[in-house]
Formats: C-alpha cells, sequence, structure tokens
C-alpha cells in the first residue's frame, strides 16, 4: 500500500517536472504602474523569442529582503531581478551580478542618460539596465499660487519655498502649504531630508567615513525641514510617505509637494486626482549661494544574478525590456504619456513625448541635475544622493528616520534628533569597522 | 441551574456583544467594501461608507493579472496538507504523553513550546541553506513541512489537553476487550476526541492559511500561495488600495466562508473540557 502511494507520488511528480522543459525564465519585481505594464506587454517578447515569462511580483521591502537572501546564498531562485539604484553597485562589488557589457549595438547603450549609467555602473560597467528612473521635483497648485499672487520660479529657492508655503496654508479649509515626508524610513522620509541636507551644504560623512551630523550644516537643513512641516504641513505627517501625500495632494489638500518625480504622472490624471488641471512642476529647491539642489536620482532597474543557469534568455529579456523598441511599444498599445520615464535620452527629444507628458522637460532637468558621484559640496566618500551606497545604510538610515520622524511628531527637538541620530549613527559605523 | 437573566440584561449583553464583533469584524468589512470602489473613492476623504458607485473592476483587473486558481490551489494543499500531516504526527505523540505521561513528560511539552519563542527570523537563513541544498525551495512539499513544523507544536498541546479530559478507564477497558494499540487510538481515542481533534484541524488550517513569513520567504513563481498573491499588489509607490482590497477579499473569502461553516464545531472544540 505504501509502496502504491509513494510510486504514485513519483510519477505525479515526474509528470510536474516534465512540463516544465520549455524555456521559462522567472523575474522579480516590485508593484508598481510601469512594471505591470511590462508584464501585460510580456507576450510580445514571448511570440519573439519562445522564452517563457514567470513573475513573481512583491511589495518592494518584502523584495528587497528576498532577492537580496536568495543572491547571497546563492539561492537561484530568480533569473532577473528588478533591483534600485542603491543595490547595483554594492552587489556589483560583490560579484553577484552579471555585467551587462555585451548587450547587442542595436541596444545602444549610450543613449542612456548618464545620470542613471553612472548610478547603476561599478568600475564603469554597466551591472542593471534602467527600467524607469526618477528624480525629485516641486509639484505645485497653480490656481493656489496664483491665488497667493505668488509666481514659481523654474529653479526655486528654499526661502521662497517657505514664504510660498505660508501664504497658502489656509488650515480652516484644510490646505496645506507643503506635503513633506515624514514616515520613518532610509527610502522614506531619508531619501527626503537627505536631499535637503545636500541642498544646505551638509553631507552624511567626511572623508574619514565620520559621521557629520552634529554640524552646522545638518543643524540649519533638519531645523529648516522641521520648521516648513510644524507651521504648513498637514497633521500627523510623522506617519506620512510617499503614498499618503500622493493622496492628500490629489484630494487637494497641499499647495506644494516635492517628491519623486514619478508622482507627476499620477497628480495630473484626470481620474484618480481631483486637482489634475492645476499642477505645476519646478526644480527641487536649493539655499542660496549653494549649487546643490535637493533633487534625488532613483532608478528601478533590471539585472542578472551570477550564477543563473539561464543568462542568454535573461539577457535577451533585458536587451528586450529596456529597448527603445519597448518605449516605442508602450506608446502604441498604452499611449505616450504611459511610457517608463527617465531611462533614455531619445525619449526626451521625441516631440509627440514631450507633448504627451507636461512633467517630461522638468523631469529631464532634474534628473540631468542629480549626480550620485557627486552628491554634497564637500567631497565624500560614498556614491549616491538620497542615500550612502554601502550595505549599513539600510539599518543606520532607518535609524536616523526614526529618530527625525519622532521630531516631526513633537517628542524630541532637532538638536535632540540629530545628537542621538549621531550617535547611533556612529556607534553603527565603528561595529561595522570603519 | 441556571440564573435567571433579565430580558433588559439579555438585550444589553446582545447589544455589547454586537458591538465588540462589529469592532473586531470591522477593518474586514471595510477591505471588503474598498474593493467595490474606484481607486479615488478608495482614498476619498470623507470616507465613503455605502453610497458610492459599486463597480467589479477591480476584481475584473486583478482576475486579468493573476492567476488566483493557482495561488488558491497552492494555499489549500500547502494549509491543507501541514494540518494533516501534523495530526498524523501529534495524535500519537499527544496520545503518549496523555495516558502514559513520563518523568519528563512536562518539560518535553514545555520544550515543545519553547520552540515557538525563537522568532522566525532567526533561523531563516539555515532553513533557506537546507531547502536550497535538498531542492525544496519553492516546492508545495517543502512548505507543507515547515508549517507543519511551526504549527506542531500547538497542534500536541490542544490534542493533548483535550485527550487528558478522556477517561483513561475507557482505554484500559478497551486494551482489557483485546484492543490493539492501533485500534485503542483509531477505533476508541479518536471517535471521542472528533470535537477537539476537528477544531484543533480548523484552527491550525487557519493558522497555515494565515501564514505569511515562510510562504513569503520560500517560495518564487510555482508554489505561492495566496498570501504572495496579496503580497504582489501592495505598493509603496502608487495607490493602489481598491485592487489590494480586491485582492485582500479574495484571498481570505474561502477561510471566511469555511469558518462561517464551521463555528459550532470551533466553539465546541475550544471550550470542550472546560465544563464538567
Amino acid at each position: 500500500m505504501l509502496q502504491k502511494t509513494v510510486l504514485s507520488a513519483a510519477s505525479v511528480l515526474a509528470l510536474a517536472a516534465g512540463t516544465a522543459s520549455a524555456q521559462t525564465i522567472t523575474i522579480a519585481t516590485v508593484n508598481n504602474g510601469d512594471m505591470i505594464r511590462m508584464q501585460g506587454l510580456t507576450n510580445h517578447f514571448t511570440d519573439e523569442t519562445g522564452i517563457e515569462v514567470e513573475w513573481v511580483t512583491l511589495e518592494e521591502n518584502v523584495l528587497r529582503q528576498r532577492v537580496t537572501q536568495d543572491i547571497a546564498t546563492n539561492g537561484g531562485q530568480f533569473d532577473i531581478m528588478t533591483i534600485g539604484m542603491y543595490e547595483t553597485p554594492i552587489w556589483a562589488a560583490q560579484d553577484w551580478l552579471v555585467p551587462l557589457d555585451d548587450l547587442p549595438d542595436s541596444y545602444d547603450a549610450d543613449d542612456i542618460l548618464p545620470a542613471m549609467r553612472a548610478g547603476l555602473s561599478h568600475d564603469g560597467t554597466l551591472y542593471a539596465a534602467p527600467f524607469y528612473g526618477e528624480s525629485s521635483m516641486v509639484m505645485y497648485r497653480t490656481d493656489l499660487m496664483e491665488e497667493a499672487g505668488l509666481e514659481m520660479p523654474d529653479a526655486p529657492t528654499w526661502s521662497f519655498i517657505a514664504e510660498a508655503a505660508e501664504a497658502m496654508t489656509d488650515r480652516d479649509n484644510e490646505i496645506y502649504g507643503i506635503c513633506l515626508r515624514g514616515k520613518a524610513g532610509w527610502g522614506e522620509n531619508m531619501a527626503f531630508i537627505t536631499t535637503v541636507a545636500n541642498s544646505f551644504g551638509a553631507r552624511w560623512f567626511n572623508e574619514d567615513w565620520e559621521p557629520q551630523l552634529d554640524t552646522p550644516e545638518w543643524q540649519e537643513a533638519v531645523t529648516f525641514y522641521n520648521d516648513l512641516i510644524q507651521n504648513y504641513g498637514p497633521p500627523g505627517a510623522s506617519t506620512n510617505g510617499f503614498n499618503e501625500n500622493l493622496s492628500l495632494f490629489q484630494q487637494g489638500k497641499c499647495g506644494m509637494w516635492i517628491d519623486a518625480t514619478v508622482a507627476a504622472s499620477f497628480v495630473t490624471n484626470p481620474d484618480e486626482s481631483t486637482v489634475a488641471d492645476s499642477v505645476g512642476f519646478a526644480l527641487a529647491p536649493n539655499r542660496e549661494g549653494i549649487d546643490k539642489r535637493a533633487n534625488w536620482l532613483w532608478a528601478w532597474a533590471l539585472a542578472i544574478p551570477a550564477g543563473t543557469a539561464q543568462e542568454d534568455a535573461a539577457k535577451q529579456f533585458i536587451n528586450w525590456a529596456t529597448s527603445k523598441e519597448y518605449l516605442a511599444l508602450v506608446a502604441e498599445t498604452e499611449g505616450w504619456a504611459n511610457v517608463p520615464p527617465g531611462s533614455r535620452t531619445s525619449l526626451y527629444e521625441n516631440p509627440t513625448y514631450l507633448e504627451a507628458a507636461p512633467f517630461a522637460k522638468m523631469t529631464l532637468e532634474s534628473i540631468r541635475a542629480a549626480d550620485p558621484t557627486e552628491p554634497t559640496v564637500d567631497p565624500v566618500p560614498y556614491v549616491g544622493i538620497q542615500y550612502v551606497a554601502i550595505p549599513e545604510w539600510a539599518g543606520i538610515g532607518t535609524t536616523a528616520g526614526q529618530e527625525f520622524s519622532a521630531m516631526v511628531a513633537g517628542q524630541q527637538t532637532p538638536e535632540e534628533a540629530l545628537d542621538r541620530a549621531q550617535t547611533l549613527v556612529a556607534e553603527e559605523m565603528e561595529a561595522a569597522g570603519y | 441551574m441556571a440564573r435567571a437573566v433579565t430580558t433588559q440584561r439579555k438585550v444589553t449583553n446582545t447589544v455589547i456583544a454586537w458591538g465588540v464583533g462589529l469592532l473586531i469584524f470591522f477593518p474586514i468589512l471595510w477591505t471588503i467594501l474598498t474593493s467595490f470602489k474606484t481607486e479615488a473613492q478608495a482614498i476619498s476623504d470623507p470616507p465613503l461608507f455605502l453610497f458610492f458607485d459599486w463597480t467589479l473592476e477591480n476584481y475584473a483587473i486583478v482576475q486579468e493579472r493573476s492567476d488566483y486558481m493557482r495561488f488558491l490551489w497552492n494555499s489549500v494543499i500547502i494549509a491543507g496538507g501541514s494540518t494533516v500531516l501534523g495530526l498524523v504526527v501529534a495524535v500519537p505523540a499527544a496520545w503518549s504523553m496523555a495516558f502514559v505521561p513520563s518523568r519528563r513528560t512536562k518539560d518535553v511539552l514545555l520544550w515543545m513550546l519553547s520552540t515557538k519563542m525563537l522568532p522566525a527570523v532567526g533561523v531563516l537563513y539555515p532553513i533557506y541553506l537546507i531547502f536550497i541544498r535538498l531542492g525544496l525551495l519553492d516546492t508545495r512539499g517543502g512548505l507543507v513541512i515547515v508549517i507543519m513544523l511551526i504549527n506542531l507544536p500547538i497542534i500536541v498541546w490542544m490534542l493533548y489537553t483535550y485527550f487528558r479530559e478522556i477517561p483513561g478507564e475507557i482505554l484500559e477497558a478497551a486494551r482489557m476487550d483485546g484492543a490493539g494499540l492501533r485500534e485503542e487510538i483509531l477505533y476508541v481515542l479518536t471517535p471521542m476526541a472528533v470535537p477537539g481533534i476537528a477544531s484543533t484541524l480548523l484552527l491550525n488550517f487557519i493558522l497555515a492559511w494565515n501564514e505569511a513569513f515562510w510562504t513569503l520567504n520560500l517560495t518564487a513563481a510555482t508554489s505561492a500561495p495566496l498570501t504572495a498573491f496579496i503580497a504582489s499588489y501592495s505598493s509603496p509607490e502608487g495607490l493602489f488600495y481598491a485592487k489590494l482590497s480586491a485582492a485582500s477579499t479574495m484571498a481570505i473569502a474561502p477561510i471566511l466562508v469555511l469558518g462561517w461553516f464551521s463555528q459550532k464545531q470551533l466553539v465546541r472544540g475550544l471550550t470542550f473540557g472546560a465544563v464538567k
């Protein structure tokens, strides 16, 4: 009896294995509009190449943990991973990724925006191909600005932002001058606060890897951020991240919102946004006399883990999904406004796109103004604008983020938050052997 | 003898019970309601309760994007398989602890429970490496084993408490009549403990169904259950609350229905032995 069961179980397993013989690649990815669109268009790739594609879609933080664990243990679950600009140079340095230096000429790697290429390379070699890229910028309500009698310049300063935020705030009608990230996390509030710090002339570490949170520049930057959010921000800002602010802005409750350029297509979409026809865009602000602006640089990119058995098929997919032809395919099936932004120069030279996407010009200028290799006024030993590309950053950023989130919640002053963050970061860096 | 209960008191108790019940159920109700809204209605402030244009578009989108049946089938196999396997191991274990206890039985019980005290993430890497070595990553079989092991202490403990309520003399009598160990467990003990076993089964099925740490970490494309299906709709950059709610509703619907139909059995089993 037992033998029979074992035998039939074995034959079921054999059958299951037999059906999986056609070439199939597995791709781990995040859930966002552009990625979902790509999943919908995958059948074009399968028709062209005969390669089947399986998708594993996960929430961003889960994805990050899941792919890190798989690549560090050589688990081989994925043939392509969607990773960010933060992971790429770190993983490439560990030899965890397959270099993408042999893509065909037709791919035209030189067409990739230089800032994106720089952020996704290690020692000059590209290790991940950008699927879409973003910077950050000011999104503002043109109608409220007009009411306030102000005009937003293309490149505002922080003092202008503060002035405009004050003029637009109307608490009785639940309109807040400025919505900013306050939710703790290295990819949440710390991404924004780090860019503010950069634009005030601050830096995370000096050339000897000593934390610099006790400098006057940090003090000024964090105090300024805190004042903005306390005086002109919505209540409960300490728990607001990208999605919460997006929701507030779409309901017409924010005068300005400084965040990812990718939000532009959401806030101008009349199906979702009540203020779609009155949104303007400007470069992220700087401080008078400092030529670094508070804009970040980020890309979601496709990379191949070293050790995959299907490297060729994976490369074929990347070649397809990040090509100019793919952009044209999206334009044809979903319209130009839905083409993944921020990856290729040629897209921004296309007049049809520039017309269909009112935010395209400012997105490109913001991306161009960002240089991950020189993010700060003073020299730093690290790469990355709104993050520090070292493995310890995720921990450090999140610890510091909690202090600043507590500050926004009114539990501590900027001095106390900086003081504690400095101590915690110094401890962590020492433990890590810097 | 039952105490006399005034009508007023009955009414008060009923109202309080309903109030607490609704409060606990509210998040689920809200998820279900949100799943019928458009994305714009889902975030509208003030929130819309019942008076909005009900739409099925989120369900249509979710259906189109994901292979729901595959996730559902994986959930059924993983939750069902681990529960049944757990019972097969736990019934004999609980039998021995309840009816032939040794000096160390209490320690063994406590030790088993102590395995629940370590956070799961503490053993993630060892288990991941073992799974790679054994080729169990992204297989339903591997998950059945892991989830069975995780729930095993609870199964043994629950069965142990039920079995203790059964007088040992009945088993002795069966033995006197010539029943072997197998007959004793299968034909005498098990039928008497059916309410207990049934509620253990149900509770563990629900726990296994909702398990979201191992099922997310040890699966990829082929064996991912409904927990991964929900996770695939969560998005930090973009508002997809209505779609996420639709996916969640589809994921909890089967277990909600199961719970509804078996609530009598569940309550009976959980209070089994409480009243003599």
